[in-house]
């Protein structure tokens, strides 16, 4: 009987490469989203001030997310910046910096809405109890938002997540590349094995995303008020 | 910046940014229908179907377009099913959008009140008849937002088509930047091809979720 291209992935320490290397994508995504909740904050309530300019800047760079592939983004830092200022950046932090741009963006928007959500009551109490702008914001209004962004930031980090598989195209090694370089090493033991590596990556996505997922629609039933 | 090297290649950007619309617009097409049918097949609960639309939607959403082409185009030939990188393009982008168009159909289709399809059947219009006058038009003007941010969605996703030998706007870029080092100019006319590719669009779909924007219906 013909080998069975699944017992690639048995060999050695594969399967652990393999989960290595997913690893290094999970780890952008999380570091990026680290990065833009605290960002997208600010952003989100820089987006509700006032001043016209501040908003233009805001409505710019938001357009410039909304429209911008991630890859040109990830091209535009990676190749960009080694060209233009001769920083060398290790793919992962072009990575890193690309989806926090974008995270920050997202949340930024989601937290835009939010505030605007919540009924101006709520800040009138503040201001009647003597509390400053500073604190109506840290003791009301951000822990309000904080409920209603819960499930939507974990959809946005599993949308982070499945876009860092791009990362492989401007050179990080993660877990597409681990697949690849096991496939080349077993191109003529067992030329089967691009189906079960890919098969494996891409459940392996799926299985991520799928948990993430499930617990943010759990979360937006019980958080419901 | 060097503006003859520009406007040498911009013909081989053109022909690019052709191939990346064609592909676009074929997957986004196709996507349409798929999400519509399978819309209807959750909205209706239609027994065995519903289940296994729902198996396609969380598989769709939960993995990346990349990887769904890799395992298209690297992985089936091992089964001894080839596709041509044009075909995995558009199935790839089908089976992605298909399900992002799924959930905004049926999001409009679910915010169509009960007592709509109530008070047209008690007109004595027959099921079909109230679906085609009274349910459609209205799930449609709501599902709209939705619906322009999918399309502009899945043009950005067509970015990673260069995976499968397809010469797109990032193909382009990339052999440009390997073949001259003309970094700047190659990335410059990369992200000027798709801000004019795109840039429309969102004003366009800005505008016509302005239109559609109706007073609620016997909410």
């Amino acid at each position: 009987m013909q080998d069975l291209g699944i017992n690639v992935l048995f060999q050695g320490n594969n399967f652990l490469r393999l989960c290595l290397g997913l690893w290094v994508t999970l780890r952008i995504a999380l570091i990026s989203m680290g990065l833009s909740i605290p960002l997208g904050l600010l952003v989100g309530i820089l987006m509700n001030v006032p001043q016209k300019l501040v908003k233009g800047i805001c409505r710019v760079y938001l357009e410039i997310v909304r429209i911008m592939p991630q890859l040109v983004l990830l091209f535009l830092v990676y190749f960009g910046m080694s060209k233009n200022f001769g920083i060398n950046l290790q793919g992962e932090t072009a990575a890193v910096i690309v989806f926090t741009f974008w995270g920050t963006a997202e949340i930024g928007d989601l937290i835009r809405s939010a505030l605007i959500s919540i009924p101006k009551h709520q800040y009138e109490s503040g201001y009647g109890l003597g509390l400053t702008k500073m604190q109506v914001y840290v003791y009301v209004i951000v822990p309000q938002i904080f409920r209603r962004m819960l499930p939507v930031a974990i959809n946005l980090l599993t949308r982070m997540i499945k876009t860092t598989s791009l990362v492989v195209l401007i050179g990080v090694v993660e877990v597409v590349k681990v697949g690849k370089q096991i496939i080349d090493a077993s191109r003529y033991t067992t030329p089967t094995a691009a189906l079960w590596i890919y098969g494996v990556i891409f459940l392996m996505y799926f299985v991520i995303c799928y948990v993430f997922s499930k617990v943010a629609g759990r979360l937006e039933k019980n958080l419901k008020y | 910046m060097d503006f003859e090297f520009i406007i040498r290649y911009i013909p081989l950007y053109i022909e690019a940014a052709k191939l990346t619309l064609t592909l676009a617009s074929a997957g986004i097409a196709l996507s349409i229908v798929v999400g519509f049918v399978c819309s209807l097949i959750l909205y209706k609960r239609v027994p065995v179907l519903s289940w296994l639309v729902n198996a396609y939607i969380e598989l769709s959403r939960n993995t990346p377009l990349l990887i769904q082409l890799f395992f298209l185009y690297f992985g089936l030939p091992k089964l001894g099913i080839s596709i041509s990188s044009v075909g995995c393009a558009i199935i790839g982008l089908t089976f992605q959008g298909g399900s992002y168009m799924e959930e905004a159909f049926r999001a409009g289709l679910e915010s169509v009140p009960t007592i709509q399809s109530e008070s047209g059947a008690s007109l004595g219009l027959t099921g079909l008849q109230v679906f085609r006058y009274v349910i459609l038009p209205q799930a449609i003007s709501t599902c709209i937002p939705a619906f322009c941010a999918n399309i502009i969605f899945l043009i950005k996703e067509t970015s990673v088509f260069s995976v499968v030998a397809l010469e797109d706007l990032m193909f382009v870029a990339k052999d440009l930047i390997g073949i001259y080092y003309k970094t700047d100019e190659a990335l410059f006319m990369l992200v000027i091809a798709y801000l004019i590719i795109l840039l429309p669009i969102s004003v366009f779909c800005t505008w016509l979720e302005r239109r559609v924007r109706y007073a609620g219906f016997g909410n």
